[in-house]
């Protein structure tokens, strides 16, 4: 607890307003999406328990929808498990992209559990090592906190609203995604990589398992080059 | 639920499965340096699985294209996040606009 509060205290310190206004938006956001998580689970026939606990020790949105999409629709526990595990490899990549701001020790063991698409996201866009660290550990902190929070919220919100789809919630996920990743699309060669990537996702969507084709728009990585070497080292 | 207990331990071992990708990433960065352009790269990589992500999201759903009031509403809130309009408003307008859809009886 005392470590949590220092961690605060430092954060605080390093973080400008703005950013700050920007991580709290994005962890509200997530508690939001939360809610419809929760709700199309309990709608689907999972006891209210279950999301808030998947939600807390497998903390990674799209992979827990697909978890419960596949179980709700009648597959097995198996091809569920395979399927989010899949969804989820994107971890790698993103731990080889934000190894410095994870921590050492125990501590280190938390902070990797905090890896996910909007802790990544805004560890990348700062300059500096101290600020990666401080907007990674503030957005991963309020995610942990209230991703399971919006998943009891929607549990209880699903044993009174039957048909959450009427609510549109299942557009919320895509959105938010979608919202993080505009920023890094005004940079054009990177854009017309991750085109290509949805390109070929899309594409592999008819013909591959649930899970697969995300792993497909890789495949367009050869488009992205980066800069030339006279730019290398000076970056950061 | 159907296959409770299957489905629970189905559940731990994503937790467990998904804690070790987590710690596989930076583990073999503690072993290999990356020259600056692999890091770039690894930087594109993630920006092209999240794109790739909110497409199959938005577009897909099972091997077949969802109706048109998920796209439509995803659409919206890209264009709100376009005009940097905040998180939140961006994800309540998504769901906003696929529910009036819906309402008006677009799939």
């Amino acid at each position: 607890m005392l470590f949590i509060i220092n961690a605060m205290r430092s954060l605080a310190r390093t973080l400008d307003r703005g950013l700050w206004r920007d991580i709290a938006l994005v962890c509200l956001a997530v508690g939001v999406i939360g809610v419809s998580y929760g709700a199309i689970a309990v709608t689907s026939g999972f006891p209210w328990w279950f999301p808030v606990l998947m939600g807390s020790l497998v903390l990674a949105a799209s992979s827990e929808f697909l978890f419960v999409g596949i179980v709700a629709a009648g597959g097995s526990p198996i091809a569920a498990l395979l399927a989010a595990l899949l969804v989820n490899a994107r971890h790698l990549p993103f731990g080889l992209a934000v190894p410095d701001v994870l921590g050492r020790g125990w501590r280190g063991l938390l902070g990797t559990h905090l890896m996910n698409d909007e802790t990544v996201v805004f560890a990348i866009a700062q300059d500096g090592l101290p600020r990666k660290r401080a907007a990674y550990w503030a957005c991963g902190l309020g995610i942990l906190a209230c991703w399971p929070a919006g998943a009891s919220l929607g549990a209880l919100l699903g044993s009174v609203v039957r048909d959450t789809d009427a609510l549109g919630l299942d557009a919320m996920f895509p959105a938010v995604i979608m919202a993080l990743i505009v920023p890094a699309m005004k940079d054009a060669k990177l854009r017309r990589t991750a085109l290509a990537g949805v390109a070929l996702a899309l594409v592999a969507t008819f013909f591959l398992p649930p899970g697969l084709p995300v792993l497909v728009a890789l495949a367009a990585l050869p488009l992205f080059t980066p800069a030339a070497a006279p730019t290398e080292g000076a970056v950061r | 639920m159907r296959n409770a207990v299957p489905t629970l331990v189905a559940m731990l071992a994503l937790a467990g499965g998904t804690f070790l990708l987590r710690l596989s990433g930076p583990a073999l960065r503690a072993r290999v340096s990356f020259p600056q352009r692999v890091e770039k790269l690894l930087e594109a990589s993630t920006v092209v699985l999240l794109a790739a992500l909110t497409a199959t999201a938005a577009l897909t759903e099972g091997h077949a294209l969802a109706g048109a009031a998920r796209p439509l509403g995803v659409l919206v809130g890209g264009l709100l996040a376009w005009r940097k309009a905040p998180f939140l408003v961006v994800v309540l307008a998504a769901a906003g606009v696929t529910a009036l859809l819906r309402l008006a009886g677009v799939s």
